[in-house]
């Protein structure tokens, strides 16, 4: 899909747009698709190989980013060495079943489906509050995590993460959840961009095209919750982040302040879900601060 | 006043000579298997023929360090270097590696082999510190930019941002290299076009030092992945004057084979006498000037 087209069936949170729908002659989402995808599948192969292991498992939901996660990782190292856990909850729709389900035929990849409803449920009725929505929802997002690295253990694989850019930076996700895994081929994806690569390398247009969702609660879609549209809010992130555009640049662009105000207040109010905890420094050398090494180191 | 004749190596061929460049992937840190890698390679070369072998920046230890850079440093007269200057032979060898002086400092250099010896080192000049880089924290930079006399001819080595710089091809320029090398290890980004971003900048400036020097001039770069940073590898020798001679595969590892000839550079240098026309006082006149003005000398 070209991020200058968003699907009109996609439901746009706003029918007045808060930006501009097109700025630039050259547009700064548009992506060289062979060379990425080469970039992305070696990235896979060579930051899994050079651990000793061969493998990945990621959580199969059925959604756009796993599925391209799962579509990467199968060229990358064979569908054998890709698995994919299915991790309903008694809420979760069928359709994210059924999607899950055929990117693993597609593919070939191995498939496991894990009930996460137990686990959650127990939790929470030994609870004498009312949890919230959200806090369920992280919950959910954490059990599927705890369940992830156990068969990452089982497997011999690493976990695979699937957390796009546009939710990174808008930290759209749950810490030490969704957000979880040893790598990410697609984190410097935005969402737009997701949707074209995944299209390129064929992935079914039935997943492409549906609105995307946590599913985290029936009728869940992230853009009704977010209040604005993928194709809207990566048009003003990569002009924000990459090209490093000064806001009232942006505004006489035609972005919107009030959109510019909201967006820049999520990333900066979740700077915190992207960096590890803080560690208060009092020897000569702190880990990540002055004591500085690659992860790569030694591998 | 008669010309100064050592501006002429005894010996230099003016023979068509082979160069093999070593597109590689080094491990981070790893001095045995990347010392392996280079032997190897250097013995393959030789065997082949090639009377140059060059490797990218830093391919005796990877490039994002950081706090690993003392430890994988060695000196000029260290056992690896002598290891390596020993498969030198009529094979040179253009090596990077991190270099500790005798003051304990750190530079990101490049050795010469010729043999048996190390014959010339050029220290990084311009360490990038902005962006995804961040050099001048671990690396001390180097004051020279130097062409050394060869049996290829006059050299001058520039490694990756020193290249961003003109200035360094200026003066390779008036040192009258015959030759010019690049040593990268650049990171593919810029993924929205046809061509990788930083490939395109970095192609450019080959061909402009080769079109500006009438020199021929090989861009090594090395590929592999370093905490998810893909190096691009695209690899090339050119002719004076910039056409490609050889061009190496992008993103892959690759020994790229290339003949160069010093006669091509001689018909080069007449149809485009650059170098005679070269106003060295003028720009030093200029330079010095400019300094004085701005208040830097």
């Amino acid at each position: 899909m070209n991020a200058a087209t968003p699907d009109p069936n996609r439901p746009l949170a706003d029918t007045n747009p808060p930006c501009p729908h097109s700025v630039d002659a050259q547009d700064p989402l548009v992506l060289n698709l062979p060379l990425v995808r080469k970039i992305l599948v070696g990235f896979i192969r060579n930051e899994v190989l050079r651990t000793g292991l061969k493998r990945v498992v990621f959580g199969l939901s059925g959604g756009i980013d796993s599925t391209l996660a799962a579509y990467l990782a199968a060229e990358a190292l064979g569908p054998e060495n890709v698995m994919g856990v299915r991790m309903p909850y008694s809420s979760s729709s069928s359709e994210t079943m059924e999607h899950g389900q055929l990117v693993a035929e597609r593919l070939g990849i191995e498939s496991k489906t894990l009930s996460i409803a137990n686990q959650v449920d127990t939790y929470f009725a030994q609870l004498d509050d009312d949890a919230s929505r959200l806090r369920r929802a992280n919950m959910m997002a954490r059990q599927r995590m705890t369940i992830l690295y156990d068969q990452s253990a089982a497997f011999g694989a690493l976990v695979l993460g699937t957390s796009n850019k546009t939710e990174l930076l808008l930290g759209y996700g749950t810490l030490h959840g969704d957000m979880a895994s040893a790598l990410n081929p697609i984190g410097d994806l935005y969402k737009t961009q997701i949707w074209e690569l995944s299209e390129h390398m064929g992935v079914p247009a039935e997943i492409v095209k549906k609105p995307p969702t946590a599913d985290l609660w029936a009728g869940q879609t992230d853009e009704s919750e977010l209040g604005f549209s993928y194709a809207d809010v990566d048009r003003l992130l990569v002009r924000m982040v990459d090209l490093r555009i000064p806001l009232d640049v942006l505004e006489k662009q035609g972005f919107t302040n009030v959109f510019i105000e909201r967006v820049t207040r999520m990333v900066r109010t979740t700077q915190f879900k992207r960096r590890l905890p803080l560690i208060a420094k009092v020897g000569p050398r702190t880990i990540d601060r002055d004591f500085r090494y690659s992860r790569d180191w030694g591998t | 006043m008669p010309y100064d004749l050592s501006m002429t190596t005894p010996g230099r061929s003016d023979r068509p000579f082979r160069v093999a460049v070593a597109q590689i992937a080094p491990k981070l840190g790893d001095l045995a298997a990347n010392l392996e890698t280079h032997k190897r390679i250097i013995a393959e070369a030789s065997r082949n023929g090639a009377d140059l072998v060059v490797f990218p920046e830093l391919s005796l230890t990877g490039y994002f360090l950081r706090d690993l850079v003392s430890d994988v440093a060695l000196t000029a007269d260290s056992g690896i270097i002598a290891e390596l200057s020993q498969l030198s032979g009529q094979t040179r060898v253009v090596f990077g590696f991190v270099e500790e002086s005798s003051r304990n400092l750190f530079y990101n250099s490049a050795g010469w082999l010729e043999n048996g010896l190390l014959k010339a080192i050029h220290r990084k000049a311009y360490l990038p510190t902005y962006g995804m880089f961040d050099e001048r924290r671990y690396f001390a930079a180097g004051s020279r930019v130097r062409c050394f006399d060869t049996h290829l001819g006059r050299v001058g080595i520039l490694i990756c941002e020193d290249a961003w710089h003109l200035a360094n091809t200026v003066i390779l320029g008036a040192d009258g290299a015959d030759l010019v090398i690049l040593m990268g290890n650049s990171p593919a980004r810029g993924v929205n076009s046809s061509e990788l971003a930083s490939q395109a900048v970095w192609h450019h400036i080959a061909r402009n030092v080769a079109l500006s020097l009438n020199v021929p001039v090989i861009f090594a770069n090395r590929v592999g992945y370093e905490d998810g940073v893909c190096f691009f590898g695209s690899s090339q020798v050119l002719a004076p004057g910039g056409s490609t001679l050889a061009q190496a595969a992008q993103l892959d590892e690759e020994i790229l084979w290339a003949t160069i000839d010093p006669a091509a550079t001689r018909q080069a240098r007449i149809r485009t006498p650059l170098a005679r026309d070269e106003r060295l006082e003028l720009t030093l006149r200029e330079l010095e000037r400019i300094a004085h003005e701005r208040g830097h000398a």
